[in-house]
Parts: structure tokens; C-alpha cells; sequence
């Protein structure tokens, strides 16, 4: 009877092994992973590639990269009403462009946002739908970004006016502040910076 | 804040408090030109199209201070009685008006098409013309756009006519 005790205890003692460790291991991560506007998920060994894709894959960059040539709106991403689409040069038809109601500057009047240069990215940079690491391999491949070397990449990820206007997004027509990336600008352009400085390596997922 | 602009040929100046002003307010409020309308306020409708260097606008989302030293032309500046636009004159050919509240948004977004287009097609006029009629005048508009294409050729070939 005390052999068949001990015979218990061994399982016993290994579940309250594993029950500490994963008690431990979980208040570790709720530490590293808490999600606000200011903090972001770590996810992967490279901090900064994290970092940028927090942001990149975010709705305010991804809602103009399509992958069907509908500009997508708002926090839940829908198309853009009035079949409004690409058209040619990105910026709709003719007539009826993206400057027919976007400004340079966001209105808070009407809740239109605007930024300078306000369009579609081209259709080779279609990212709604893709992964982290393809975006970021979509990204840099010169036969998809429009010919960019990798500093000119990193200049339109950390100085374009309408990549910035993501963290200055404004209000939508109800007076409702539209969600800015879930990474703050500076943090996220020395994420970028670090990111390309150090060869810009996509990591294996 | 002041700003200058010339609007249907005549220079204007106007005293605002914010250049954030809608220039749809100013344009109805500070310059009495009535025609263009307020219909939702968030540039989805087309009821406050205009025209700004010759493109077509929604003025509910414009700032005043953008139209600084542009060219203004809302439905008042387009044509007259006596010279109807070639829009304007197809839109009373096809009796394209129920309430017409959105009628001179419509005839603003089709000129300015027209300038870009002479010959639109039923594509191009569905890509373009995107204004919401809440009577329904589409087919009557879609007729009178076409129309409008073919006054616009015949005035600027007189040898069609």
C-alpha cells in the first residue's frame, strides 16, 4: 500500500512541475505581449522586423494596398463605396479621382481623411491577403516596388507624408478617431532603420 | 483669415474664422450661390459637387483655404438661361429632374467628365458619375449624359449639326 502511494506521487509531482512551469511561463509572456495603442506583440527572435510588421500589416497601410483594386475603408477594411477602383494611375477614373473628396489634409468636418499624394499603391504592391514575410519580400523585390533600392524603400517606409499620415489618421464622419498603427511613429521608424541597417533580413516563419 | 479665389469668373475674397471651412458653407453662407447643395455632408452623395481649376470636387470636403487663387465654377457659373451648358441642355431635353435636389451635383460631376471625355461610355459614365439620386433619375441621366456628348461634339464641330 505505501509502494502503491509512491507510485502516485511521481505523476503527481511531474503535473505540478508542469503546472509551475507554464504558470511561469505564461505571466512571462502576458508581461511581454500586453496590446495597447503603444505596445505591440513580440512574436519572433528580430524585435524590429516585428515591429515593422505590426505596422505594416496594419489596416491604415494595408486598406491601400489591395489585391483586387478596390480600395478598401474604415477599421473593418470594407471596399470602398460607390465602386470607387484603381482606374488608371491608381488614383480612379478621370472625372472621379481620389481628389474629388481627398484633400491634402484630413477634414475633420466631413471625416474625409487626405494626406499628400493621397492614392492606391500600384497594383504590383498588393498586399491585402499575404503573410508578414511575403509582404515584407513583395516589399523589397525591385521587379514589385516600383524599381526601389532598399534605402529608397526605407525612405518611403519612414518619411513618406502618406505612410506617416497612418499615425495621424484622424476622424471618421461620426467624430470617431480612426485607429492609428499599433506601434508609436518613432519607435516604428527606428525599428525600420535598425531593420534595413542590419541587412534587412526576412526570417523564416 | 482671408481667401481669394475667383468663382464664376468673378474674383472673391472671404473672411473666414478657420480656413477648415467647408467651402460648400462659404460658397452657400458667405457668397448666397445657392445651387450647389448640402446632401450628406461626408462627401458620399455628390450633391455639393463643383468645380475647382476645372475638376470636379466635393465642397463639403474641401477647405476654403484649399480654393486660395484657384478658379471656382459651381452650377451658377456653368451656363445661363439664355446659354445653357450643353449638360444643362440635355438634362431639359430628357426632363431628367424629379425633386432635383441632386440634379446640379450630377450636372457638375457629367461636365466635368465630359471635359475629360468627350464620348463617355455606359462603363465609363457608371465608373464617373457616382452622385445618389434619391428619386432614382439614373436611365433619364444616363440618356441625357450621352445627349450632352453629342451636343458638346456638335458645338465644337459645328459642321455635325
Amino acid at each position: 500500500m505505501r509502494h502503491q502511494k509512491s507510485l502516485y506521487a511521481i505523476p503527481i509531482l511531474f503535473l505540478a512541475t508542469i503546472l509551475f512551469a507554464t504558470n511561469f511561463n505564461t505571466s512571462d509572456l502576458s508581461e511581454a505581449s500586453t496590446t495597447d495603442s503603444s505596445t505591440m506583440t513580440i512574436v519572433s527572435d528580430d524585435e524590429n522586423f516585428d515591429k515593422m510588421m505590426a505596422v505594416l500589416m496594419h489596416k491604415r497601410c494595408v486598406n491601400c494596398h489591395p489585391s483586387d483594386n478596390v480600395p478598401k475603408q474604415g477599421e473593418d477594411s470594407h471596399p470602398h463605396y460607390f465602386g470607387m477602383s484603381r482606374g488608371e494611375g491608381n488614383l480612379g477614373y478621370e472625372a472621379t479621382n481620389c481628389n474629388t473628396c481627398h484633400q491634402h489634409e484630413n477634414d475633420d468636418f466631413s471625416g474625409v481623411p487626405g494626406a499628400p499624394e493621397w492614392s492606391l499603391a500600384p497594383q504590383s504592391m498588393a498586399w491585402e491577403g499575404l503573410t508578414r514575410v511575403e509582404i515584407a519580400q513583395s516589399m523589397l523585390d525591385p521587379a514589385r516596388n516600383g524599381g526601389r533600392s532598399h534605402h529608397e524603400v526605407l525612405e518611403h517606409l519612414t518619411e513618406h507624408e502618406l505612410v506617416l499620415w497612418a499615425w495621424t489618421p484622424g476622424i471618421d464622419a461620426a467624430g470617431n478617431p480612426r485607429e492609428a498603427p499599433p506601434v508609436p511613429v518613432g519607435e516604428y521608424v527606428e525599428a525600420v532603420t535598425a531593420w534595413f541597417e542590419a541587412g534587412a533580413v526576412i526570417p523564416a516563419e | 483669415m482671408k481667401i481669394s479665389f475667383t468663382i464664376n469668373g468673378q474674383p472673391q475674397s472671404v473672411d473666414v474664422d478657420d480656413g477648415n471651412t467647408p467651402l460648400l458653407w462659404v460658397v452657400r453662407d458667405t457668397l448666397n450661390l445657392k445651387g450647389t447643395k448640402f446632401g450628406c455632408g461626408k462627401a458620399a452623395c455628390g450633391a455639393c459637387t463643383l468645380h475647382v481649376d476645372g475638376e470636379a470636387v466635393r465642397s463639403c470636403s474641401y477647405a476654403v483655404k484649399f480654393a486660395e487663387g484657384k478658379s471656382v465654377t459651381t452650377i451658377e457659373g456653368l451656363g445661363t438661361r439664355e446659354n445653357p451648358h450643353p449638360v444643362q441642355q440635355a438634362w431639359m431635353e430628357e426632363v431628367v429632374p424629379q425633386c432635383g435636389y441632386c440634379q446640379p451635383g450630377f450636372i457638375m460631376a457629367t461636365a466635368a467628365l465630359l471635359d475629360k471625355n468627350a464620348s463617355p461610355t455606359d462603363d465609363d459614365i457608371d465608373r464617373n458619375i457616382i452622385n445618389v439620386c434619391r428619386c432614382a433619375t439614373y436611365v433619364r441621366m444616363r440618356k441625357a449624359i450621352h445627349r450632352a456628348a453629342e451636343l458638346t461634339q456638335s458645338s465644337n464641330n459645328p459642321a455635325n449639326q
